[in-house]
């Protein structure tokens, strides 16, 4: 259990059966939120869905970044890498600012909107289920293999097999690989991604170096800001007192010469 | 005159406990329903209206920390009328900001977890501490107002002697967080609008919130000096209002260099939603107060002044508004207009701030006047007592 975990989720295998869905909301104890789990969406009791697109079913869920937007943003910590590779939430620290879902490059969290005592909610990747040394409950449910479990690094190289091996049913690129700096949640697609859906365009660089590269400013400008200030308090203090005394001085002699 | 008057005032009278009891009503649903039942908000729209007012209530009140520089740290003790006002225009516009955060906050409860719980990578943990040290330091630099009213001659002592280092950390804590406003938005790249996405955020933040939070003293100065028939210090004022007009100059042209050199040139040309709210931004809030402050005569004539500072306001506004409303929503797909509910509390937080302004106005040694400068109304040179914090 040293190596981080990870899901493959592939597009061309899924059949549309709803399997890990189901799943998913047996494991969390989810309340039943559609009549039909294809025009679901992810909510505070929906933490993955199947998208239809034409003749494809897109998975969403939690993406578990490698450097999560929403372990860096959260004020009080709530969230957590866990050493399986799954981004945890602790509702207990949470103060409900609501700015991880806010910076979340995938939109993920969901927020517990009907209650006076709030949780952000996502899929926890079964962290429990690993630890425990079992798959995630939707990996398990899955009759194709189309979200598969696995150790990460082992998982990218089963999707680049897949990609070479088989060109012509792949559009050539991992989902997650690289976008917003790689994730433990990886997927593959006949076709590109933002026709599933998929939030295109995400930079390569992990999102918290964003705000990394304005927080790093911080001690600097203290620093410099303290000195400059306390500088100029002491130059422009010095330079009233010079007028001041001049002032004194010329009076002085203008009283001698009355 | 005199009923005229009267009636005028017990009109507004009226107006204000109507929001204040609509607003209480509000807060209690908030608090007994929760967030769904009476925000628009959503998963889609996690902030709304009461963050939007979180910036303003902050960037407006940095003549706090501007003023109480120029002061004391570089000396210019011809500003020395406004130090007042001005950080009671900050303590109270960070006190709207607190009570509207908790009013936003899903476990209002868990509010003080920032300070046991860390996490020093969080722009909003480092915004957390600054309010709540900048919000200490403001009531340090204001209490010798209400104990030289008790004659309580000690503290202020001692509170004179410790006067520079908590200007100096006033300054950087303001500086810190006024930036930081603009660091939140830092990690959305793809959600914020490009014409208001920049990796200078944080910069055209702190800058704006100078000229905004100036031309809030110039607008308050203007007000009180009607309300209460006392002297306008027109010279400084319009000192000042040259100040606003160099930093909006500044602030014009960082943000289109900016802007053009990120290749976001097309933005500009495009006419969509979004560009227009810009160019209303940048008319309002830069434009028409650079030509209307621009020249002396015109800063020199009361009501121009006015107006200038108004639209400085306004333009603050609008862009902070723009930031983490409107140029948010594209992306998010969802349009959002805050509830009754949101509206309601937020107008009953901003009338109790204007009250508190007021009875703290009209009890303590707040607008103070030298002699040799009090112009009345009708223009006649009243002499006064000199009052001031030195
Ligand atoms: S997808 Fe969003 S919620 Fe999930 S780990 Fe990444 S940033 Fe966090
Ligand atoms: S809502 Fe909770 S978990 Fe999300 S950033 Fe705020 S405190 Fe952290
Ligand atoms: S990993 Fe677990 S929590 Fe996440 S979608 Fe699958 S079943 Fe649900």
């Amino acid at each position: 259990m040293s190596k981080t975990k990870g899901l493959l989720f592939d597009v061309t295998l899924c059949i549309g059966c709803g399997a890990c869905y189901d799943a998913c909301k047996q494991k969390n104890k989810l309340p039943k939120t559609n009549q039909n789990f294809l025009s679901d969406h992810l909510s505070a009791n929906t933490f993955t869905v199947l998208e239809q697109y034409n003749e494809y079913y897109a998975r969403k869920l939690c993406m578990h970044c490698d450097e999560p937007s929403c372990v860096s943003v959260c004020p009080v910590g709530a969230f957590s890498k866990s050493k399986t590779g799954a981004v945890l939430y602790d509702g207990d620290k949470c103060i409900g600012c609501r700015y991880c879902m806010q910076a979340c490059p995938h939109k993920v969290p969901r927020y517990e909107w009907g209650k006076t005592q709030p949780r952000v909610r996502k899929c926890n990747m079964c962290d429990d289920r690993i630890k425990e040394g079992k798959i995630p409950a939707c990996a398990e449910a899955c009759p194709t293999e189309a979200t598969l479990f696995g150790d990460i690094d082992e998982l990218v190289e089963v999707a680049k097999r897949r990609i070479k091996e088989n060109k012509r049913n792949y559009y050539p690129h991992i989902y997650g690989l690289d976008e917003a700096g790689g994730s433990h949640v990886l997927i593959l697609s006949p076709v590109p991604f933002e026709q599933l859906g998929y939030t295109p365009h995400l930079p390569k660089e992990p999102m918290p170096m964003l705000t990394m590269k304005a927080m790093e400013k911080i001690p600097p400008v203290v620093g410099v800001g303290g000195i400059f200030l306390g500088g100029m308090y002491w130059l422009t203090k010095r330079k009233n007192q010079i007028a001041k005394e001049k002032n004194e001085i010329k009076k002085e002699l203008q009283e001698h010469e009355n | 005159m005199k009923t005229n008057s009267l009636l005028k005032f017990t009109f507004w009278k009226i107006v204000a406990v109507i929001i204040i009891v609509a607003g209480f009503i509000s807060t209690y649903y908030r608090f007994t329903k929760g967030l769904g039942a009476t925000t628009n908000l959503s998963d889609l729209v996690p902030w709304g209206l009461w963050i939007g007012f979180d910036f303003l209530g902050v960037g407006l009140a940095a003549a706090g920390f501007t003023i109480a520089a120029t002061v004391h740290i570089f000396n210019l003790h011809r500003f020395e009328p406004i130090v007042r006002p001005a950080i009671l225009t900050a303590f109270i516009g960070y006190s709207l900001v607190v009570g509207l955060l908790v009013v936003d906050l899903g476990r209002p409860e868990n509010f003080w977890h920032p300070l046991v719980m860390w996490n020093i990578h969080s722009v909003m943990f480092e915004i957390t501490w600054c309010i709540i040290c900048y919000t200490t330091v403001l009531m340090l630099e204001f209490a010798p107002v209400v104990l030289e009213k008790f004659n309580l001659k000690a503290p202020i002592k001692l509170l004179k002697k410790i006067s520079i280092p908590i200007v100096i950390a006033g300054v950087l804590f303001s500086t810190l967080h006024q930036s930081s406003f603009g660091s939140l938005y830092l990690i959305v790249p793809g959600r914020l609008y490009p014409l208001w996405y920049s990796s200078l955020l944080p910069v055209h933040f702190y800058i704006s919130c100078i000229a905004a939070g100036i031309s809030m003293i110039i607008f308050e100065s203007y007000i009180n000096a009607r309300a209460f028939n006392t002297g306008l210090r027109l010279n400084i004022l319009s000192e000042l209002a040259v100040v606003v007009v160099i930093v909006l100059a500044i602030e014009f042209i960082l943000k289109i260099s900016d802007l053009l050199l990120s290749g976001k040139f097309n933005y500009l040309i495009t006419l969509n939603m979004e560009s227009f709210l810009f160019y209303l931004e940048i008319i309002i809030g830069t434009f028409l107060p650079i030509i209307l402050l621009g020249s002396k005569r015109n800063r020199e004539n009361k009501g121009i002044l006015f107006i200038g500072a108004i639209c400085v306001i306004c333009g603050f506004i609008l862009n902070r508004m723009n930031v983490c409303m409107t140029g948010m929503a594209a992306s998010s797909g969802v349009s959002y207009f805050p509830s009754f509910d949101e509206i309601s509390i937020t107008f009953m937080l901003v009338v109790l701030a204007m009250i508190a302004f007021n009875l703290v106005v009209q009890n303590f040694q707040v607008f103070t006047y030298t002699e040799e400068h009090v112009i009345q109304e009708n223009g006649v040179v009243e002499t006064k007592k000199i009052i001031t914090s030195e």
